[in-house]
């Protein structure tokens, strides 16, 4: 065995692109100290990144840093997916933030460099082979969130947040850790692959004690970063307290690393058996807490926030069907995990346009305020209030927002073919539920004029505008989503 | 593609344009001129779908569902979407009715928008919602009919919510509500059929397409019950009054005329006809629930005091005829819930437009307030009378054929309980002469109230043109049945030829 392991740099292309950004944005912003450009090298190597992550993904799956069969670095097409996502999710939090960077209240070279830090994280993420590369990753991810949650000066809400934030993904990253050192203990092995490999062919494993509380306190851990219920409690709370941008950022990238590390453990390495149960519960509470708390929100960001405890249940209830035999076939398997990922992106598309829509309508450096703050907004400003609209009947998941209604399909179809009826009569009801606040949301928009609001900035208009665009393409040609996610 | 291919694409393709044109064009009366042009040209498009391959000369038994046109696309493969759209006996009549109410609710809104926001908007929602309609009567792929099927929610509820009455929010939102509940139902009801069968394709569904009887059962409760929430059946009724109350007077035209068939429609080309057995086993349930409905529609309206409530009402009991129509599963109550359909289109959306003239004359809807109408306004008083007499069910007009012969199937069917159900039917039929002929004492007879005594006794020439298709039509439809009944027979044959073997 050789001692210089050889590198597939072409496989690391899109890492060090996004940690190029940060350590350029770092660069510039202490050798020019203009803002703009700090902007745009961050919003250039977001752009580049993305490019670089869609054109390393082109072709078969490529592997580096290998051990014998088992690599930590597998970049193949659902991580060229969610590398993508990630950097334009990235790109269009950069737009949203220009009426916050221009309040002066955010210092513009950290606030940059630190979106640039989440991007590497969230790039690294979806390539993950084994679960230490996994928790690095997904910590990588977060950290720099904690900061950017507090980074306001002089609010005293931002602090706060910050605080539960930290707290609570802290212990939850414990937790994640110490369930994968008592996995490492039962199967002698980090490597996803290979444990999914040895829990599946030992069963004396699996009646361990010690591997069902392993398999709970990952699943768990990872739960938290997903908010759902019932870990769920910090997510509110900090949207709220968090600046809007920052808001959008932790309700999509945030969830969307949190949805592909719990992704990346269930299908590759934890038994289905004890995951099955544990999700399906998780997917039931989750949305039905998440729908009934969001019934009763009366400030838009709270509002938002609960909606999209609600919608992490819709993404993990494909992955419900697990809990049934009928649900663990191969076939019912990867259209379980194929539908979890197609819901996730149509998900954080419609998200950040519906957030785009919130930072657009109201104050340069102001919270997300009262839904009656919006009363009439769309009468004032038809196309954003229009495109807002959208964006909140697609969460729904309901026509004219097709891409919103696709993804609910998508997630039934899964379900019935996975034989999870009851599941799917879950998903269902919530739909109503979720139509409920959604609908109140959008009616206030259009309701008599309140108080005035803001004009929108250009680059937030222009973020708005091509996620909206995105998402009615995708409305009329939900396949090309499908095809990437099935890969 | 074919002359019909083209026809269904623009059947579809022209209202939705329309909409498009009629929000985009600058100036409110430009708008709802080329929002109105767009219905007309639609409804010209629907006609010549008549002319087709009527016959089977195929080899082979004929196929349970045989279009007179059909296109079929790709769309979605990933999620056994296809667009296919085919129209035959049992739709054309439904897809004429959809587009004939379009045209007569826009023309309508050239000459009056109700208070709530501009007209020219009201008539791209009417449009996007004909769209919804038209395509749910075309669609020949499950997974499109949903989509098709969900289309129609939002506007409707924009129209309820924008230009309704005093208590509009909360009667749009329960409508909202309401009909997505149904149409989640519907959801999870089609892929329970896909996931079993592989297959979205209506005509190979049609007739069971070899899936269990489990499955069968379940599909056919889900597909049920969505489809007895939008039509609306007894006991899952209870957003329909509220929301033709708050409506306005186009909103509850479109309403009650064409959007409550796409449940009875649903009811007949998908639930009986992808689950034919589920049909048969739930048939004394649904024919139970349907006189239910009659009984409990007719009486609720005998107490009822305001006019578009107990017209609202009336739909209830109309709507159980139909469905017990379809429940009896013969030739002739499948047939007569077909012709049920049409007439009570053109009467209740008839009867809607004259309770909104009215409404709008007198300044309120309390049957109270109303009397003596006939000594002001005569010919308004005249008008409702013929569409009121129209729906009780006169011979002659178009109301007779569905509801007397929904009983004749119920009595054809035989057995103690069908034959109860026909005797309760037909009471329930004496009690709608009933409270009909209330009404018009109500409204028409006796000295003219204050309210009344204002009105000048002439129409508007747009009243006039929105209101004589409907009338003529009544009186087509009476006297010739067999307008709806020529085309239907043949489809509804071949279906029922597969749902009762």
């Amino acid at each position: 065995m050789s001692l210089v392991q050889s590198v597939d740099h072409v496989a690391l292309l899109p890492a060090y692109l996004a940690g190029g950004t940060a350590v350029l944005v770092l660069l510039v912003d202490l050798l020019v100290a203009r803002p703009a450009v700090t902007v745009a090298v961050a919003a250039t190597g977001s752009a580049v990144t993305a490019l670089g992550a869609a054109l390393a993904g082109t072709g078969g799956t490529r592997r580096t840093f290998c051990v014998g069969a088992d690599c930590s670095w597998l970049y193949g097409g659902r991580a060229a997916l969610v590398a993508v996502v990630f950097a334009l999710l990235t790109l269009g939090v950069l737009a949203l933030s220009g009426p916050l960077l221009r309040s002066g209240r955010v210092p513009v070279g950290e606030y940059c460099f630190l979106l640039a830090c989440a991007l590497t994280g969230g790039v690294v993420l979806g390539a993950a082979g084994d679960l230490i590369t996994l928790i690095v990753a997904l910590e990588t991810l977060t950290l720099p969130l904690y900061v950017l949650v507090g980074l306001r000066r002089g609010s005293l809400a931002g602090a706060e947040a910050a605080v539960t934030f930290f707290v609570v993904s802290v212990v939850a990253t414990t937790l994640t850790l110490l369930g994968a050192a008592l996995l490492y203990a039962v199967a002698g092995s980090l490597h996803l692959d290979r444990l999914g490999a040895t829990l599946a062919a030992r069963d004396d494993l699996l009646d361990l004690p010690l591997t069902t509380v392993a398999v709970a306190l990952v699943v768990a851990g990872l739960a938290f970063k997903v908010a759902a219920v019932p870990f769920h409690a910090w997510a509110p709370a900090t949207y709220d307290g968090a600046p809007l941008p920052v808001a959008a950022y932790l309700s999509t990238a945030s969830k969307l690393g949190g949805v592909v590390a719990l992704l990346a453990v269930v299908e590759r390495a934890l038994p289905a058996s004890v995951t099955g149960p544990v999700l399906a519960a998780l997917a039931v509470l989750t949305m039905t807490v998440g729908n009934l708390v969001a019934l009763r929100q009366r400030r838009t960001v709270r509002l938002l926030a609960w909606s999209s405890v609600a919608q992490a249940g819709y993404i993990l209830a494909p992955l419900g069907a697990l809990a049934l035999a009928g649900g663990r076939t191969a076939d019912a398997r990867a259209g379980a995990y194929a539908a979890a990922v197609a819901y996730v992106v149509f998900f954080v598309l419609l998200e950040l346009a519906a957030f785009a829509g919130v930072v657009a309508l109201r104050p340069a450096d102001g919270d997300g305020g009262t839904l009656a703050d919006l009363s009439g907004a769309a009468r004032r400003h038809p196309w954003v209030g229009g495109a807002f609209a959208l964006a909140l009947i697609g969460l729904a998941g309901l026509p004219p927002g097709l891409a919103g209604l696709f993804a609910k399909v998508t997630v039934v179809r899964a379900l019935l073919a996975g034989h999870a009826g009851w599941l799917a009569l879950v998903v269902a009801v919530n739909a109503v539920l979720g139509l409920a606040y959604y609908l109140r949301l959008a009616a206030t928009l259009y309701a008599a004029p309140g108080p005035a609001t803001a004009r929108p900035g250009r680059a937030v208009a222009l973020a708005l505008g091509v996620a909206t665009a995105l998402a009615v393409l995708l409305g009329f040609a939900p396949q090309v989503v499908l095809e990437v996610a099935g890969r | 593609m074919t002359w019909g291919q083209f026809l269904l694409v623009a059947v579809l393709a022209l209202p939705a344009s329309g909409a498009v044109a009629a929000a985009l064009v600058p100036g409110d009366r430009a708008g709802r001129l080329v929002g109105t042009a767009a219905a007309g040209l639609t409804l010209l498009a629907t006609l010549p779908l008549v002319g087709g391959d009527h016959g089977w000369f195929g080899y082979g038994p004929r196929p349970a569902v045989q279009p007179w046109h059909r296109l079929d696309l790709p769309w979605v493969p990933g999620l056994d979407l296809r667009f296919h759209l085919g129209v035959d006996g049992i739709s054309w009549p439904l897809v004429v009715l959809t587009a004939l109410l379009t045209v007569l609710c826009c023309g309508y809104s050239l000459w009056r928008v109700p208070a709530g926001g501009s007209g020219r908007a009201l008539v791209a929602l009417l449009l996007v919602v004909e769209v919804g309609i038209l395509g749910t009567f075309l669609a020949l792929d499950l997974v499109l009919f949903f989509l098709f099927f969900e289309v129609v929610l939002l506007p409707m509820y924009a129209v309820i919510a924008g230009w309704g009455g005093p208590d509009r929010r909360r009667a749009a939102r329960k409508f909202a509500l309401y009909t997505l509940f149904g149409s989640v139902l519907l959801l999870v009801g089609v892929y329970v059929v896909v996931a079993a069968a592989g297959t979205a394709d209506l005509m190979v569904l049609t007739g069971g397409a070899g899936l269990s009887r489990g499955t069968q059962l379940a599909a056919f409760t889900l597909l049920a019950l969505a489809f007895a929430v939008k039509s609306p059946l007894w006991p899952l009724h209870s957003w329909l009054p509220d929301a033709h109350t708050q409506a306005p007077t186009v909103g509850s035209v479109i309403l009650a005329g064409v959007l409550l068939k796409m449940g009875t429609y649903g009811l007949i080309r998908v639930a009986v006809g992808v689950a034919p057995e589920g049909a048969r086993w739930a048939a004394p349930v649904l024919g139970t629930l349907a006189v239910a409905a009659i009984l409990v529609g007719a009486l609720v309206c005998l107490a009822q005091d305001e006019l578009k409530r107990l017209i609202a009402y009336s739909s209830v009991g109309h709507m159980g005829f139909v469905l017990l129509g379809v429940a009896t599963l013969t030739a002739t109550g499948v047939q007569a819930a077909l012709i049920g359909n049409i007439a009570h289109g053109v009467l209740t959306g008839l009867l809607f437009f004259l309770a909104g003239a009215i409404k709008d004359r007198a300044g309120t809807g309390s049957l109270a307030e109303l009397s003596g109408l006939r000594e002001s306004a005569p010919r308004l008083a005249g008008l409702l009378g013929f569409a009121a007499i129209g729906s009780l069910g006169l011979p002659g007009l178009a109301g007779f054929w569905g509801e007397a012969f929904a009983v004749v199937a119920a009595v054809q069917r035989g057995g103690g309980l069908w034959i109860t159900l026909a005797v309760l039917a037909a009471l329930g039929g004496a009690l709608t002469a009933a409270y009909v002929l209330r009404l018009l004492r109500r409204v028409t007879h006796g000295r003219p109230s204050p309210a009344v005594g204002r009105l000048s006794p002439g129409l508007a020439g747009a009243e006039l043109t929105a209101w004589t298709p409907l009338v003529l039509l009544a009186l087509a439809v009476g006297l010739v049945p067999a307008l709806v009944l020529s085309y239907a027979a043949g489809p509804v044959a071949a279906l029922l030829g597969v749902v009762t073997r």
